[in-house]
């Protein structure tokens, strides 16, 4: 008994005191915070189906820039242009599309379709793809990414995806 | 009068019993530093004082800056030509950014030459440290603001390199574009963490950082020869401001007034000018060429530069490496404080400085990318160009080359006379050196970071092309002849 009231001086009951106000003052207001800082990773609107035209829109073995939104939930009344995303879409044959991602796998930056020689080329550190979006040069680590694609009822539909990654 | 005075002394006096305003100013103005101390002084005031430049002029644009990606550009377009006075502010704000990232650079890099870092001093090198992070957090923030092209593509780069981190890369990268892409959410924070965030560490930091410069002194001048031994040094530093030293106030500030001036007129100056072009609104389905401001391009340039498959660890690595250093450093705290007995500390501030500002010129050169005019189209060829080396007509067939050249995109990463990209081989006088067949391989295997060119052309077209080139000789040199055509 002696030995705890020795322990437990005025100075030390205080400091202790003051520690717990502080800690559940700092897990009161922290939580919240925590949750709309880390919100983003586990409240993303889910990835939808968008249309991007006729099947007649595009030409056999053409490449062409398509405009799509992302979903973003109700986030997209202010969103502006950010609720945008392109992809490039190039019919293989009848009902086969491929569509490539814009980001470059090297760093991000938006890769640029040059029809006549049928490659993209990258603006920030000039990687370049060839038309079925593999390496032919530069710093790119992989080819570029691609998005699902499917025809329905004559309508092209690509999904949305998140920015894809090179880990 | 001397009511007056009479009056001014009984409230200073009021005052100061309740405010403490003549211990304060004893403590802080009056403090005493070393006589030694001279214009290598001068760059940490001056960082304070581009700071609170950026402070006061950033509150005020936000008096007019809507922070919401539908309207950032357009108030930034309304600040910058329809706002009166707004050019102005925007530009001081604008080449503020530029003079505090300097300053700060220099004023570490003075403090590291004359070993201002060592002991008893570590804490003012490490609370540096960490306002330079800020800085630079500050400058990478700032000019994402803008919501231009160049923003939206910095902050997805940045998302890029941020998922390059091991195991947590994906969800960094979406915390930084708070979602899967950039979103509506993206510039509020960014608009956040600038305005609000990063200015209250800042404003923390400086404060400990200034608290330090009077708790531990200005150091003093350091004598070659004259090693710090942290058994004596904080005594015979005592010693040498009480037989040798005087009042901050006025006699060692001002220097600091006279170059802080000098910054303040040089950023007024640059601001008539305006700031940096606002560029193109924030699209990701438009064309873009994106590149950082200055304070980043070096950077963007080492990306471009190093192997490709060293990517992932130099994004990773090298800044750990570099603010690991940079925080263990001031651990070696004894020895030689001059910079002439420490020979490598100048080679080490020689060598970041120039290879940052061969980067900064590489960054804005940006050698390493296909040259393509407006984003889109390779540039067309030289008049001169369309002749032979030695101002000769050229056949049909070399010309039809010549006019693949650019429609082909050739001259995007080729230079021909003077005209092209240089991510490739100068072609001017590729004749001299490649046969007819090993042209006809180059273009139809590609190889050597050129795509292959086998499936795109035509034979006809890559004959076209060849022959064109075998035209591109030393003037008065005979073309060589060509089996195919």
């Amino acid at each position: 008994m002696n030995i705890t009231r020795k322990l437990m001086t005025r100075e030390v009951f205080a400091g202790l005191f003051l520690a717990t106000v502080g800690g559940i003052g700092s897990i009161i207001v922290g939580l919240p915070i925590i949750g709309v800082v880390l919100g983003p990773l586990f409240t993303a609107p889910k990835d939808v189906w968008r249309d991007v035209g006729a099947i007649s829109d595009f030409k056999v073995g053409e490449t062409v820039q398509v405009k799509y939104n992302y979903n973003q939930g109700e986030v997209q009344q202010w969103s502006g242009t950010t609720q945008e995303t392109a992809a490039w879409l190039r019919r293989n044959s009848g009902t086969s599309f491929t569509a490539f991602a814009v980001y470059c796998t090297h760093l991000g930056c938006p890769v640029h379709w040059l029809a006549a020689p049928r490659i993209f080329l990258c603006p920030c550190h000039g990687s370049v793809f060839n038309g079925d979006g593999t390496v032919a040069g530069g710093p790119a680590p992989r080819p570029l990414f691609t998005y699902p694609v499917r025809v329905q009822s004559g309508r092209v539909q690509i999904k949305t995806q998140p920015q894809p990654l090179s880990l | 009068m001397n009511g007056l005075i009479k009056i001014g002394d009984a409230t200073y006096r009021w005052l100061d019993e309740r405010l403490g305003i003549t211990g304060i100013t004893k403590a802080t103005l009056l403090h005493p530093v070393p006589k030694s101390i001279n214009w290598w002084y001068v760059f940490g005031a001056a960082v304070l004082t581009a700071f609170t430049v950026q402070l006061v002029t950033g509150i005020f644009l936000a008096f007019t800056y809507v922070p919401s990606p539908d309207h950032a550009y357009s108030s930034l377009d309304y600040i910058s030509h329809h706002q009166f006075a707004g050019n102005l502010l925007r530009g001081i704000h604008y080449w503020g950014a530029s003079a505090m990232v300097l300053l700060i650079f220099i004023h570490m890099s003075a403090h590291f030459l004359t070993g201002s870092y060592k002991y008893p001093r570590e804490m003012q090198w490490l609370t540096g440290a960490v306002l330079l992070i800020l800085t630079l957090g500050m400058a990478f923030t700032g000019q994402l603001l803008r919501w231009n092209q160049d923003a939206y593509w910095a902050i997805v780069v940045g998302a890029e390199q941020a998922a390059r981190t091991p195991i947590i890369g994906t969800w960094v990268a979406q915390l930084l574009t708070a979602g899967p892409a950039v979103n509506g959410q993206t510039l509020t924070r960014m608009y956040a963490i600038h305005m609000l965030l990063l200015p209250g560490g800042l404003i923390t930091f400086i404060t400990v950082h200034i608290y330090l410069v009077i708790y531990k002194g200005a150091s003093e001048w350091p004598v070659p020869g004259q090693p710090v031994d942290p058994k004596t040094y904080w005594a015979d530093y005592q010693e040498l401001l009480h037989t040798d030293g005087e009042p901050f106030f006025p006699v060692g500030i001002w220097r600091d007034a006279v170059f802080s001036l000098v910054v303040i007129l040089t950023i007024g100056a640059l601001a008539i000018h305006g700031a940096a072009d606002i560029g193109i609104p924030a699209n990701p389905t438009t064309p873009a060429n994106p590149a950082p401001d200055w304070y980043l391009i070096w950077y963007f340039a080492i990306l471009a530069l190093i192997p490709p498959a060293s990517t992932p660890y130099v994004i990773i690595l090298a800044p750990a490496i570099g603010f690991g250093i940079l925080f263990l450093f001031p651990f070696a705290n004894k020895g030689e404080r001059n910079f002439v007995r420490r020979p490598w500390a100048i080679a080490t501030v020689f060598i970041a400085a120039f290879a940052t500002l061969v980067l900064v010129y590489m960054g804005y050169k940006e050698p390493w990318k296909p040259f393509l005019v407006n984003g889109s189209n390779p540039p067309q060829l030289a008049s001169k160009s369309l002749r032979t080396t030695s101002g000769q007509a050229l056949t049909p067939m070399a010309l039809a080359g010549a006019h693949l050249m650019t429609v082909e995109g050739c001259t995007a990463c080729h230079l021909i006379e003077g005209v092209g990209g240089q991510r490739g081989p100068d072609l001017s006088q590729v004749g001299d050196r490649r046969t007819y067949g090993q042209l006809i391989w180059r273009i139809a295997r590609g190889g050597g970071g050129m795509p292959s060119y086998g499936n795109v052309l035509k034979p006809s077209q890559v004959n076209e092309l060849v022959t064109y080139l075998e035209t591109r000789v030393t003037p008065g040199q005979a073309i060589s002849s060509n089996p195919g055509g």
